[in-house]
């Protein structure tokens, strides 16, 4: 359970993440230079692949107590602030993310922006753009791979789910040429909020010395427990009528980070 | 160079805690509860971060949509 638990928690907070970089580097490469943002792109995931490389073995040197307490808080707080926004935007108290929207908005600022040549780099200004859209939203989801794979003492599995979910949402964005919009991140999100919750409440709650009653099983009342509670929360906290979000793949309506 | 800290600091202050530090302050009272209480006691102690979970989610999310309205 753990395993498919850890790949699905990834591979949803991942493709996410992805798709919101894409919508970036499209808007940068569209407006201003292609080569640029590819560069930009790559230089992200460069910057990437260094931080994981230095703090993957950081992060598995510590040990096992300790390690659940510091994973399974900054998960918990993680989780609750993707958790928070979802409940928010299910209940039309901020605005569904709108991968679309976004896009013709970067557009729009992206060719108002002058020209700047850097050495190698044609457009400063689209290689930035591109570089920060890959750093800041792939930040996360490393975290996130990073920190589950060396609990569940699997980071080749998280590595897996991110690189598959990379791998995708490439694919497909290279086909269609266009924002993903039709991707239903809202829902993602409320899944990935549930999830990060959970395994946070469990893993830190063992580390600061809790027992929890049948111990792995644990997780199978958790998780739907918490999904219950959210979408108590966005009944109780709702101002229009809106799709509540359901499980990825089922819901019609969508939604920067998180 | 200060200005450059002082971002770097916003950054992984925005990254780790987000924008409601109350959320961070209350999971983190949370844990040090279950910590002390799991050395002081022989009861479960497994229920306190449920129950911090429980009351900051609908708190948090309160604090926003009281701004909102008003």
């Amino acid at each position: 359970m753990s395993g498919s638990a850890l790949f699905i928690a990834v591979f949803l907070a991942c493709i996410v993440e992805a798709v919101e970089a894409l919508t970036i580097i499209l808007a940068a490469g569209t407006a201003r230079d292609w080569r640029s943002a590819i560069t930009g792109l790559f230089a992200g995931l460069l910057t990437l692949a260094v931080i994981i490389a230095a703090l993957g073995p950081a992060v598995s040197s510590i040990p096992l107590g300790g390690l659940r307490l510091l994973v399974g808080g900054l998960l918990l707080i993680f989780g609750l602030q993707w958790l928070r926004k979802a409940i928010l935007r299910a209940s039309g108290n901020k605005a569904l993310h709108d991968e679309a929207l976004i896009f013709q908005t970067e557009l729009a600022a992206a060719q108002q922006a002058h020209a700047e040549r850097r050495g190698l780099i044609a457009d400063w200004y689209a290689f930035t753009l591109s570089f920060k859209g890959v750093v800041l939203e792939g930040l996360e989801v490393a975290f996130i791979a990073l920190t589950f794979g060396s609990n569940q003492h699997n980071i080749p599995l998280a590595a897996a789910a991110a690189a598959a979910a990379v791998l995708l949402v490439t694919v497909v964005g290279v086909a269609v040429r266009a924002p993903l919009a039709r991707v239903p991140e809202n829902s993602m999100k409320f899944v990935v909020g549930i999830m990060l919750t959970a395994f946070g409440m469990f893993w830190g709650a063992e580390g600061a010395g809790a027992h929890w009653p049948g111990s792995d099983a644990a997780l199978l009342v958790l998780i739907p427990a918490i999904g219950l509670y959210a979408l108590a929360m966005v009944a109780l906290f709702r101002t229009k009528p809106v799709s509540v979000p359901v499980p990825a793949g089922m819901a019609t309506s969508q939604g920067g980070t998180h | 160079m200060i200005t450059k800290v002082r971002a770097f600091g916003a950054f992984w202050y925005d990254f780790v805690i987000g924008d409601d530090w109350r959320v961070a302050v209350g999971v983190a009272i949370a844990f040090a509860l279950t910590y002390v209480a799991s050395r002081a006691t022989t009861a479960a102690v497994w229920w306190i971060v449920p129950v911090a979970v429980v009351v900051l989610l609908p708190l948090s999310i309160h604090r926003v949509t009281r701004h909102t309205k008003s």
